[in-house]
């Protein structure tokens, strides 16, 4: 067992993350950042954003419209400074993306070129083709190679947060290759740990978006934020939910009901297919209901059709999309339709954090996916996530950095009792346990088609206090999990076995949290609530850790400055 | 409709139990005619052995973690399609070439040095401010570089190239094309400092341009290609005058 020591340490090697490690170098060169990831960075889920990133670019967009889009879209759940100071910083982000590399796709002049997204009143998202995400992983991560000052630790799981008197001084990881626990100790630390789709079936996210960073936050006392606010993105590939970019709708693709018709204009009038992503899921899961969608081998679905913009254009705008048709599906979306249905797809909820990335644990900062800073409410505006990675993610980096040059060094004498503790904890309840009959696949499994069934598109108070009740019987049955594995060596079942421990905290927070909103704000549409509430409701949710299935529950008055709430239609 | 199986013969192999590898054969039910090799494994893990070890994440074939053997091809398993293979057998093996930690998990740590040894970042004798703004880059001008920074990192070129086979200090395939994405961006003015990485002896003189690299990249980027062009490239830079090769 071995101590390393850094003046930043960050959790996750993803946009956020990456970002604020740099932020953190180039705020102060002397801070030594250390950086746990539990895969190799360039895979982090980042890697499958594809439509772009939003900013305002040019002379006849403006800050104030961003900002408006963008707390309109998220149903006025959004503190309206945090957006503010969003949309002034999302610009220089997207320069300093350029000036590290990142191919934007260009206007003809060789200027950065934008193009229109849901919700967005004007054209203002960035993009490189429909492989934005990925171009701008492979971009911060390359660039961050060049700091001898950032130290990863690539394949390690964190396990628990070090906190010694209200203050976090590190973490417990898990050497994936050598099964050895560490204590990384840290004057602070960054979680960057992205989305937590896995707790849902049918999603868009990798196997890695378990929501560690939130259970690690929570666990450690942290409100989790408006969990009960989850994205479903509306077009997914059925069976595998696979991203279809809402990028093709931006360039001019129709979604058609199984009566050749463009549905939206019965529900988005005025922006059809540019809607925003919570509107239309519901759209199209209520024309489903009506009877009017396909219905194929992995239930029903819509048609995205892109055939009216030509081969040109696709091959230009949309390769990605052109290329997932063929070997995922078997079509050619030149000339065939693309089958599409609602999949889960981000988390607007997060760890409680405040616009510099604080939560309310000294040393202790939050970024990106697994963050909630007040940015996106009841709904996030397409494209806005990767500008939040890089805006945020400097943002903690700094702020963390400032802190960690003014904050007492960390002692070995807790923290080597905290280690011990935290590695028996892990070796007993799994590696060493004997007795164990349940299977960690399937107790996955069955969460994720509960989340599906009680806390998806539409919620009731029934189907939450279903969803309540059997996460509560799979939290038992979890406690008597077997682990086949019983080698040292890259054991991937004890990560899974760790991933479904959070992944069952974090499902219990969304679900608490969305059967006490008893009103529909953005993505939580409660059938048996259908109206907004801002009487009661124009707050943030807390969920804080207690010794039950439960949470205890505070609210927090959503922070409003300019742009009074009123009706959300479009 | 009759329940359909498919058999996978999957590499096992724990360092603290086994002197050497085998292969461990598992039916897995064949449901579905979009099942992927990755989704045979998953089903093992989670039904029958949750002892077998293997990367995966995204499943959409961009993130580059779950590349494997594939009936002795390099393969991202999550685009290897069961139905292409079935009814025979089909063996997962761990990619060739490099050491194995555990079961089909390889160790890509020399990548990853190769990776920071030819500085993939933009290099410029003075950076601009960022108060002014962008560098203008042409669409075309990013074509000129575009292939090569769809590299995904999957490591599939180096398992099929005989000649880091042989000598693990080649720089190799993937390692070459990031070398030449950055060269060729219009933006980058590293070349020479990447030259003593790529053009040394360990570099591209080492390519016997077999070309497999090319054939068994999933993301259509031309590795062979940038090695060809980068040899050319290296020589001109030696018959020109000085003065001339910047």
């Amino acid at each position: 067992m071995d101590f390393e020591s850094y003046d930043v340490l960050v959790v996750g090697g993803g946009l956020a993350g990456l970002r604020a490690a740099i932020a953190a170098v180039e705020a102060n060169p002397r801070v030594k950042v250390g950086m746990v990831s539990k895969v190799y960075p360039m895979r982090s889920h980042t890697v499958s954003a594809e439509g772009g990133a939003a900013a305002v670019m040019s002379a006849d967009d403006s800050y104030d419209t961003h900002a408006f889009d963008t707390i309109k879209g998220s149903d006025y759940l959004a503190d309206q400074d945090v957006v503010e100071a969003f949309t002034r910083e999302a610009p220089v982000e997207i320069i300093q993306m350029e000036h590290w590399g990142c191919p934007w796709s260009r206007n003809p002049d060789g200027t950065i070129a934008v193009r229109p997204f849901g919700g967005m009143t004007t054209w203002r998202t960035c993009f490189a083709a429909d492989k934005t995400g990925f171009h701008m992983l492979h971009t911060v991560f390359q660039t961050s190679l060049k700091y001898p000052q950032i130290t990863r630790h690539d394949e390690a799981f964190v396990t628990k947060l070090l906190v010694e008197d209200s203050r976090c001084v590190g973490v417990v990881a898990l050497d994936i290759r050598t099964g050895r626990f560490d204590a990384i100790t840290a004057r602070s630390v960054i979680l960057a740990t992205g989305g937590l789709g896995r707790v849902y079936a049918f999603t868009t996210n990798g196997n890695i978006c378990t929501g560690d960073g939130m259970a690690l936050a929570y666990r450690a006392g942290v409100g989790l934020k408006d969990m009960e606010m989850v994205q479903f993105h509306p077009t997914g590939l059925p069976f595998t939910g696979i991203l279809i970019t809402e990028a093709v709708r931006g360039e001019g693709g129709y979604l058609l009901n199984s009566e050749g018709e463009r549905f939206l204009k019965r529900y988005v009038p005025n922006k059809m297919e540019l809607g925003p992503r919570d509107i239309i899921s519901r759209a199209m899961v209520t024309e489903f209901e009506e009877g009017r969608g396909f219905e194929g081998p992995h239930g029903k679905y819509m048609h995205l059709d892109v055939r009216h913009l030509g081969e040109k254009v696709i091959d230009r705008k949309l390769p990605f999309m052109r290329e997932l048709g063929r070997e995922f599906v078997g079509i050619d979306i030149v000339t065939d339709p693309i089958p599409v249905r609602p999949v889960q797809h981000y988390m607007m909820g997060g760890v409680d954090a405040d616009i510099s990335g604080e939560t309310p644990i000294l040393g202790l900062y939050a970024a990106g996916e697994c963050a909630n800073v007040g940015l996106n409410g009841g709904n996030r505006l397409g494209s806005n996530s990767l500008s939040e990675c890089l805006v945020f993610g400097a943002a903690a980096g700094r702020a963390a950095a400032h802190y960690a040059s003014s904050a007492k060094p960390v002692t070995a004498n807790p923290v080597d009792a905290m280690l011990w503790d935290e590695a028996r904890r892990v070796e007993a309840e799994y590696l060493e346990k004997k007795g164990g009959v349940e299977r960690i696949g399937p107790i996955r499994e069955e969460m994720q088609l509960e989340m599906d069934a009680g806390a998806g598109v539409f919620r009731t108070k029934e189907s939450l206090s279903r969803l309540a009740r059997n996460l509560g019987g799979l939290r038992e049955r979890f406690e008597k999990v077997k682990v086949d594995d019983s080698s040292r060596t890259f054991n991937t079942e004890i990560t899974a076995a760790l991933e479904l421990d959070f992944m069952l905290e974090v499902a219990s927070s969304i679900t608490f949290s969305a059967l006490a909103r008893e009103e529909s704000r953005g993505a939580h549409a409660r059938r048996d609530f259908p109206e907004r509430n801002d009487a009661k409701f124009l707050k943030h949710t807390l969920a804080f850790h207690t010794n039950t299935l439960a949470p205890r529950l505070e609210y927090r008055d959503v922070k409003i400055t300019t742009f009074k709430p009123q009706a959300r239609t479009y | 409709m009759p329940d359909k199986t498919i058999t996978i013969r999957a590499t096992r192999y724990d360092p603290e139990k086994d002197e050497k590898p085998r292969l461990q054969s598992y039916d897995v039910p064949f449901y579905d005619e979009s099942m992927v090799v990755l989704d045979a494994l998953n089903h093992i893990k989670s039904h029958v052995d949750g002892s077998l070890s293997y990367r995966w994440s995204c499943r959409m074939g961009i993130c580059g973690s779950c590349g494997m053997m594939v009936n002795g091809m390099p393969k991202l398993t999550c685009n290897a399609f069961l139905r292409d293979y079935w009814p025979r057998p089909i063996v997962v093996e761990p990619l060739n070439n490099f050491p194995v930690i555990r079961d089909l998990v390889i160790d890509m740590d020399d990548f990853m040095h190769k990776l920071k040894s030819i500085k993939p970042w933009i290099i410029r004798k003075q950076e601009i401010p960022l108060g002014a703004r962008e560098h203008r880059q042409t669409n075309e001008q990013i074509d000129d570089f575009r292939q090569f920074s769809e590299c995904i990192n999957c490591m599939l070129c180096y398992a099929a190239c005989p000649v880091y086979g042989l000598n693990s200090e080649f720089l190799g395939p993937a390692a070459t094309a990031l070398a030449r994405r950055y060269n060729l961006d219009s933006r980058d003015q590293g070349l020479k400092e990447r030259l003593p990485v790529i053009g040394g002896a360990e570099g591209i003189w080492e390519c016997s341009f077999v070309g497999e690299c090319s054939v068994v990249c999933p993301k259509g980027v031309d590795p062979a290609k940038a090695i060809q062009q980068t040899k050319l490239d290296t020589t001109m830079r030696f018959v020109l005058p000085y003065g001339n090769r910047d």
